[in-house]
């Protein structure tokens, strides 16, 4: 296959160097180096959610004389914060996919809502937190509560990470500040979104609905 | 073979670039609007997201139903399901270069690695 290599030395018009998808450069052809480096990250990323699951599946099950799973999982709305989710990747592709129309009203508008569901599913764990905190459930009570505190904690601050990142969007796009090719910005922070919620729909059924 | 393009000074060959850039191939004939066509239409996008809900559904719904010794297979496969769903289409990977794949594949292999790595450092089999 052929390499492309695109230059993009000249000032454009409007005063900006390298704008539009021209500014990719390629050294697989038919790839950007930003979409191969989020997919590489994504990649690595899975080692550190594999570790934290196989720690939980070992230790689910020793929670000493702390509460267990099943004196503290409420599956109802833990389903619903999962529904939440998994809905908010609906509306990050439908961003992605106004972005590559060149619907820009659009695209904002999908990342919005993509940030408002975050932040539910954000606000539903803080919750979930609170409560089992208050039913006896600390970070060092058990290995149980360690293991799961640590999985779905770094998860929640994945999704924490991903609505700033959202909002930020949002902010640069209305304002025309994305540097380079704006249909490609959404699509890699697209792909972090959908990355955290594969993450939980693993965690949802491993954690929550399979029994200790 | 290597082709250097000047966008700057052509910026419809600026386009055809980014078309062929994206999606690998090197026919700088295409029109750019074709980029547009490589991404599948906001209804199967629908489509996919209401099998998401029902699958989550029914998963909800086996924690009143018992299933017995099939219920965490079950739970499995349908996790499997969503797993896959979202990565081929949201994600792209059904539609994106086969290197996106592997990156990510990668990562998976090594984790599952890891997985049973703990497993039996645990001596858990």
């Amino acid at each position: 296959m052929a390499d492309v290599a695109v230059h993009t030395d000249h000032a454009a018009p409007d005063g900006h160097a390298a704008v539009g998808h021209a500014a990719m450069h390629t050294t697989i052809p038919g790839l950007s180096n930003n979409k191969l480096g989020m997919w590489l990250f994504l990649g690595s990323d899975c080692l550190l959610f594999g570790g934290l699951i196989s720690v939980y599946m070992l230790y689910r099950g020793r929670n000493g004389t702390g509460p267990g799973p099943d004196a503290l999982w409420d599956i109802p709305l833990t389903s619903v914060s999962s529904f939440v989710l998994l809905m908010s990747s609906l509306t990050m592709v439908l961003a992605v996919s106004a972005a590559h129309r060149d619907e820009d009203a659009k695209a904002q508008t999908w990342l919005s809502v993509t940030a408002l569901l975050g932040s539910t599913f954000v606000g539903a764990q803080v919750y979930e937190f609170t409560s089992f905190y208050h039913e006896g459930l600390g970070y060092t009570t058990s290995l149980f509560s360690s293991s799961f505190y640590s999985l779905t904690g770094f998860h929640g601050v994945h999704v924490t990470v991903g609505v700033i990142m959202l909002l930020t969007l949002v902010a640069m796009v209305s304002k025309n500040k994305i540097p380079g090719q704006k249909a490609e910005a959404i699509e890699m922070v697209g792909l972090y979104w959908h990355f955290v919620d594969v993450v939980w729909i693993v965690i949802f059924t491993l954690v929550y609905l399979i029994p200790t | 073979m290597s082709e250097t393009i000047d966008t700057a000074l052509d910026p419809a060959a600026a386009a055809r670039a980014e078309h062929a850039a994206y999606v690998g191939d090197n026919d700088h004939t295409a029109p750019a609007d074709d980029h547009v066509a490589h991404h599948p239409k906001d209804t199967l996008y629908l489509k996919v997201a209401v099998v998401l809900a029902v699958l989550t559904a029914l998963e909800t719904s086996t924690y009143w139903v018992d299933l017995g010794a099939a219920h965490t297979p079950v739970l499995l496969v349908m996790m499997v399901i969503k797993f896959v769903l979202v990565l081929l289409y949201f994600m792209h990977l059904k539609f994106d270069s086969k290197v996106c794949g592997a990156m990510f594949y990668a990562g998976m292999a090594l984790t599952l690695m890891v997985y049973l790595g703990t497993l039996l450092t645990f001596r858990v089999f």
